[in-house]
């Protein structure tokens, strides 16, 4: 170890023994920083898993011809199911991301080892304090947690532990970027990963503060304190932390799909002020644009609303966009120069989809961009959000966000997290393969399927769209149900993704062959195309361009669409 | 690469495809940004947010005068009211139901007030599929006009506990 740490051709803050260089990247690892990226990757992936099975049971309930769990059951899994996956599955690999960016790509070592144990330690007390909150059902009241509606303090608790523990994560990763800065261990600007990993934290600061701030006077009115919350105080605020979480969530994922481009076709930025000020936009506008989520609320007015959801968030929606062509043009441009320069696309059809580093980034991108960003702009105009609000459109909206987004794009970086943070060999890798196309594309049927539902009108969250034992009969078109069901068979497909996923990296982590001191095994071969390269122009990515065209009327005619529908229904103000 | 300081000098202007993207983006954001203002004045479905404070009392001392004054029949032992045209009817939210029944004419305006006696509810008219927020101690006001006939049942789209799948309620308009 020690001669590695002296042939390091760059400085660094390392202490003697406390540093390894990777076998496979010859990056400065920091093995205090790689303790905790691997106590919070084990952390996350066992709540994913919770969140897991208990998505497969909704699925299967609301999936009418199966109908499996009781209406209590069901809302109190439901609520399970939200916190694991979007808090404790998603911070957990979110503070592992940012521990790797602030010590591995700036060469330094993470600034304070007991605040990490603290952040750690309070992220999994508060999680376990919340689902055990759950189990006890007292506290059946979704993730959003609406009041006047009420649970156990206990649940309340636990989320704050969670957001402190996660915020005590963030700052030490702050003070790690201040410390490699004040000791000169990189030079010039941070790595565009690390830019991005620095928004995300900058978001994660502002959205854990609204947290703070809903949530404790929640939890006092819960033990009988406070009298009252308001409940239109409580969603504005909630949403400041439950939206911009999200955000979060896209600026890590976006900084993923750097990473992951790197590793997997060697791709560099076309231009870091172009991917830079993206991520600016991300800080400066998304915050405003939670009130998307109270387009048709009473309390707030329509100025109100039509300001915060048009400026603010089409400018993080630029973003996004600036994102969906660069990434692609990297990964283009850089397979262009192996030699696949022929025609528009012989740069993607000979880019390594057999590596799940690679498909499950790429898949991701796509995922993210037709399915979930068309959606969720256009759901997010403030009088279409008429026909969405609360419908199963909603989550058919983020599921192809945060789940075939976010997630797909950790689990894909997790192919590489195995081999060279915990130095362990995968096995079956022929299902790792897989793995991604499986997750993918159970979860793409799924909200293809709750999207489809819900514009029929079928609501979320609700356990029985028959209304049995309702004061009038009401029902949905046999569509409808139809819809449900594809709804449900994607989301059995899913779950074996993520089935497959979580027993592929338990396997490797636990049972794994212990590959250090080797250089990873590569998921694929270098590729190698016939064509000269010598003229590639790096500016020049017409594949790329063709694709975002495309996207771009998908998003129109999608758009214009939602508003002829709108046009038909009654006339309201 | 996106994992190693970039080379001095990056910052520089977007060229090539980014500067089109760019330029086709933002158009796309301003066009977006401007269909709402322009909804707002020129289309006929708008979420304006009217709303008023209320306390539960007084909310369902309107709701009963209401009812006493205008109902005109009665259906699964709720009374059907029938809006004046022009005027201001009520609805109330609670656990586990819409009460009253309403009644309304094609063509008509009304100024539809909704609040809820207990926990957050959803006002969701099917199978038209519009969707509006109802919280305890706001009066929202919707001002609707129906613009087709038949019996429009509203579904509770917000969580309220073990009897939300059982929340319903009707619109009946002639």
């Amino acid at each position: 170890m020690a001669s590695a740490v002296e042939s390091l051709p760059i400085l660094g803050n390392h202490p003697k023994d406390e540093v390894r260089a990777c076998d496979t990247t010859s990056l400065p690892v920091c093995l205090t920083a790689q303790k905790f990226i691997r106590m919070h990757a084990v952390a996350a992936v066992v709540f994913l898993l919770i969140g897991g099975i208990a998505a497969l049971a909704l699925g299967l309930t609301r999936w009418p011809a199966v109908h499996l769990l009781d209406a209590q059951t069901y809302y109190r899994v439901l609520t399970l199911h939200g916190l694991n996956m979007l808090i404790f599955w998603i911070l957990n690999f979110e503070i592992a991301v940012l521990y790797f960016a602030g010590t591995v790509l700036l060469n330094s070592r993470l600034a304070s080892k007991s605040a990490a144990w603290v952040g750690f330690v309070l992220m999994a007390v508060g999680a376990i304090t919340v689902d055990a909150a759950i189990y006890a059902g007292k506290s059946d009241v979704l993730m959003t947690s609406y009041v006047p509606l009420k649970a156990s303090p206990w649940f309340y608790l636990g989320i704050i532990l969670v957001a402190v523990g996660a915020l005590v994560g963030v700052i030490n990763y702050f003070a790690t970027v201040y410390i490699a800065k004040r000791d000169k261990t990189y030079k010039g600007s941070v790595p565009l990963v690390v830019f991005g990993a620095t928004a995300a934290a900058i978001i994660a600061v502002v959205t854990l503060l609204h947290g703070a701030i809903v949530m404790i006077p929640t939890m006092l009115w819960s033990m009988g304190v406070i009298e009252n919350v308001d409940p239109a105080w409580y969603r504005i605020t909630w949403w400041g932390l439950g939206h911009m979480s999200q955000q979060v969530n896209v600026c890590a994922m976006v900084s993923v799909w750097y990473l992951l481009g790197t590793l997997t076709v060697g791709s560099k930025p076309l231009n870091q002020a172009v991917c830079r000020g993206a991520f600016v936009l991300y800080i400066l506008f998304i915050n405003i644009a939670s009130a998307h989520h109270l387009l048709v609320d009473p309390g707030v007015g329509t100025t109100w609303k039509i300001w915060n959801t048009s400026y603010a968030m089409y400018l993080a929606v630029l973003a996004s966009m600036i994102h969906g062509l660069t990434v692609p043009a990297s990964v283009e441009v850089a397979m262009r120069k192996k030699g696949f320069n022929r025609g528009l696309f012989g740069w993607l059809a000979n880019a390594p989809w057999s590596n799940p580093g690679f498909s499950g980034f790429f898949l991701s991108l796509v995922i993210f961009g037709f399915g979930g960003g068309i959606t969720g702009v256009t759901l997010g105009t403030q009088q279409i959000n008429i026909m969405a609000h609360n419908t199963l459109r909603i989550p058919g909206h983020f599921h192809v966000t945060v789940v075939g987004g976010t997630t797909l794009a950790f689990m894909a970086l997790t192919y590489y997290v195995v081999p060279l943070i915990f130095q362990k060999d995968f096995y079956a890798k022929a299902w790792c393969r897989i793995q991604p196309y499986l997750f993918g594309g159970g979860i793409t049927l799924m909200a293809l399927g709750m999207s489809f539902a819900g514009s029929y009108g079928v609501p979320r969250r609700h356990w029985d769209i028959e209304f049995t034992g309702g004061q009038f009969a009401t029902g949905f078109d046999a569509g409808a149900h139809v819809m449900l069901g594809v709804m449900g068979i994607g989301a059995v497909i899913a779950f074996l993704g993520l089935l497959l996923y979580c027993l592929l990296v338990v396997a490797a982590v636990f049972f794994g062959r212990p590959i250090a001191g080797k250089a990873m095994e590569a998921w694929n071969e270098e590729p190698r195309g016939q064509a000269d390269t010598a003229d590639v122009d790096e500016h020049k990515t017409p594949g790329t361009l063709v694709l975002v065209i495309v996207f771009l009327t998908a998003f129109a005619v999608y758009y214009f669409a939602n508003w002829m529908w709108l046009s038909d229904l009654w006339e309201v103000r | 690469m996106s994992i190693y300081s970039p080379p001095e000098g990056w910052l520089e202007a977007p060229k090539g495809p980014e500067r089109i993207w760019i330029g086709l983006a933002l158009t796309w954001c301003i066009v977006m940004s401007l269909a709402m203002p322009y909804w707002h004045f020129y289309g006929k479905q708008n979420s304006s947010g009217e709303s008023y404070r209320v306390s539960a009392v007084d909310f369902g001392t309107r709701v009963r005068q209401f009812v006493e004054a205008n109902t005109v029949g009665e259906e699964a032992g709720i009374p059907i009211v029938e809006i004046p045209p022009g005027g201001d009817g009520y609805l109330l939210a609670r656990m586990w139901n819409f009460y009253p029944v309403l009644k309304m004419k094609k063509g008509q305006t009304y100024r539809l007030h909704i609040s809820s006696m207990d926990l957050q509810h959803g006002f969701s008219l099917q199978p038209l599929n519009m969707n509006f927020q109802v919280l305890p101690g706001y009066d929202h006001v919707l001002t609707i006009t129906p613009t087709s006939t038949g019996v429009f049942p509203i579904i509770c789209n917000e969580f309220c506990g073990i009897g939300h799948h059982m929340m319903t309620g009707r619109i009946i308009v002639e």
